[in-house]
């Protein structure tokens, strides 16, 4: 009597276990099948075939192997000096790129600051303001920033200040966005505090919000400054400064040894600002956990 | 009698402000400081701007400019090559889609060998990690001129592109993921006789898959951003009839161009939403 219970039991549980199985098995079979067809479609859309990849590799490495300097341990120097021969002249472009990209951040995070609490459910009463502030936001950092650096070399002329004005854009509206989202999770008794003591909305941003935002967006901005260094470097590909246009012309007119000597001085640079800012952001975070 | 509760009051405020400086606003020093450090930081700000050439006289013939450019956005018109900019934003898409797919099948891979707990020697990890961080720090629009040289033009060095850059970034990410791994479960493969393979292949994998695909989600979505705007260079895809537009000043159809890169950006993150959601309730089903 027991067992045949038992024995029940462990029936409907493998007829469920092996539907669940088939079910399983059946889901695996449609999604693979879905995923090999766009894998197709996309390579049948982006003339991608097997045959054509195999081409391009020997290709690539042999282009690389053109990219690199020829150093030899007598002359190891002379050699280094000859690599780097434009060594002054692409310092200071960088300096440029920099440059660009440290004001980008800072306007861009004033932008920010100025839009993101309107741009915040819990601090502003209409609906609208939100909607609008943060559909702007929205679009603004949709759009790469080569698009608008595109747009602003037509209206502004070749030179960086259309590359500062498409970087603070993309920056104002990514910033906004995140800035925001830190506003709404703000603790609300500070600011309720505040209002009944009689304090305006400015007051209540000032004192209520921005003291307790402030470590988060800090380690945003500085985010988005590494971010930002990223872009600046290729915005001179379209005209808009900094060291982009230099790599540009070494790439199209095959100055092969140029381009590596570029291309590593931006990764160094991009490396080294990128420890920094690390470093920057884990000390700012940890005092935040210390609190 | 009030004078003396006057002074009292006095004295007391004197107290007050002496244990409390804080509370009072600050002092003339640190006024003179905080205006100095602004005025500073300003005259830096201004004389960095001058040195790239930003000034009012610039900035307001562009905006004269920037007006008609604004003007002539609207209303958005396609030109009449509907169905070009289409197969050009679908090719976008599939550019993304592949070299992400490359990418991330690359990592899955190379992701092993900048671990900790995979490849203890130092040297040999050490430049691993650095090599990931060489192609990551280029950015793939480098990559995809420097294709364009190397394979011709064309999507082709798109997705190779995408995929260089991407494997920089997904190996260091998914490095990262195994390195925090549960190790008890390791150790149980290994207690139980596993070989280095079968830990990885039992021990590690099963902890880090759902890690792997939603980071290689996340980075298709920026992907599709970046896919748009590499046929700037000639590698395919939608940017280049957006940057023809640009330099030919047609700025309705560049409007036009513009809306449908949001829209697919929009509509690949919904979906991309859709699946890590999928993934992660998944995961958990599994755990139970």
């Amino acid at each position: 009597m027991h067992s045949d219970r038992k024995n029940a039991a462990v029936i409907r549980f493998e007829e469920d276990f092996r539907k669940a199985r088939a079910i399983q098995r059946v889901q695996f079979v449609l999604s693979a099948m879905v995923f090999a067809t766009v894998v197709y479609v996309s390579a049948d859309i982006s003339q991608l075939s097997a045959e054509r990849l195999w081409k391009a590799f020997p290709r690539m490495g042999d282009y690389i192997h053109r990219t690199l300097p020829e150093l030899t341990l007598t002359h190891f120097f002379e050699d280094i000096a000859y690599w780097y021969y434009g060594f002054w002249r692409w310092l200071q472009l960088l300096f440029d790129t920099l440059l660009i990209a440290a004001l980008a951040t800072i306007f861009g995070a004033a932008g920010g600051m100025a839009l993101c609490f309107p741009a915040s459910r819990n601090l502003v009463k209409s609906y609208w303001i939100y909607f609008l502030c943060r559909r702007f936001a929205e679009i603004s950092r949709t759009v790469p920033e080569v698009v608008y650096a595109l747009i602003f070399v037509v209206a502004f002329g070749v030179g960086p200040m259309a590359g500062l004005f498409a970087i603070i854009i993309h920056s104002v509206g990514a910033l906004a966005k995140l800035y925001s989202e830190v506003n709404e999770n703000v603790d609300e008794r500070p600011l309720e505090a505040l209002k009944s003591s009689g304090a305006n909305w400015f007051q209540v941003i000032r004192f209520g919000v921005l003291p307790q935002v402030l470590p988060h967006m800090t380690t945003y901005t500085l985010w988005r400054l590494e971010l930002n260094i990223r872009a600046a470097a290729i915005i001179g590909f379209v005209g808009a400064g900094g060291i982009g246009q230099e790599l540009y012309h070494a790439i199209s007119f095959n100055y092969y040894e140029d381009i590596s000597a570029i291309v590593l001085m931006i990764v160094m640079t991009v490396t080294l600002i990128d420890l920094v800012c690390e470093r920057l952001r884990h000390r700012i975070i940890g005092e935040e956990n210390l609190r | 009698m009030s004078l003396r509760k006057e002074a009292a009051r006095a004295e007391h405020m004197a107290g007050l402000k002496a244990a409390y400086p804080r509370a009072f606003g600050l002092s003339l020093s640190q006024k003179i400081r905080l205006t100095a450090i602004w005025a500073a930081f300003f005259t830096v700000l201004f004389f960095s701007l001058d040195y790239l050439g930003v000034g009012f006289t610039r900035i307001w013939n562009g905006l004269d400019r920037m007006g008609i450019i604004a003007g002539g956005l609207f209303p958005p018109r396609s030109g009449g090559a509907f169905p070009e900019l289409m197969g050009a934003l679908m090719e976008s898409v599939a550019m993304a889609f592949l070299g992400t797919l490359m990418a991330s099948l690359v990592a899955m891979v190379l992701c092993f060998s900048g671990a900790r707990n995979i490849l203890p020697a130092r040297i040999l990890r050490f430049s691993f990690r650095r090599s990931f961080d060489f192609l990551r720090g280029v950015d793939s629009l480098v990559w995809a001129l420097v294709y364009v040289r190397a394979v011709g033009l064309g999507p082709l060095a798109g997705v190779l592109a995408i995929a260089t850059s991407d494997v920089g970034t997904l190996s260091k990410l998914y490095a990262e993921a195994i390195e925090s791994a549960d190790k008890k479960q390791i150790d149980a493969i290994r207690a139980g006789g596993g070989n280095r393979l079968e830990v990885i292949r039992f021990g590690i994998i099963p902890q880090i898959l759902p890690v792997m695909l939603t980071n290689a989600l996340y980075m298709f979505e920026s992907n599709t951003r970046s896919a748009t705007i590499l046929g700037i260079v000639g590698a395919g895809g939608i940017g280049f009839q957006l940057s023809d537009r640009i330099r030919a000043h047609r700025w309705d159809e560049v409007s036009f161009i513009i809306i449908m890169i949001v829209g697919a950006v929009f509509v690949i993150d919904m979906i991309s939403r859709f699946l890590r959601a999928k993934l992660i309730h998944a995961g958990k089903r599994q755990v139970l």
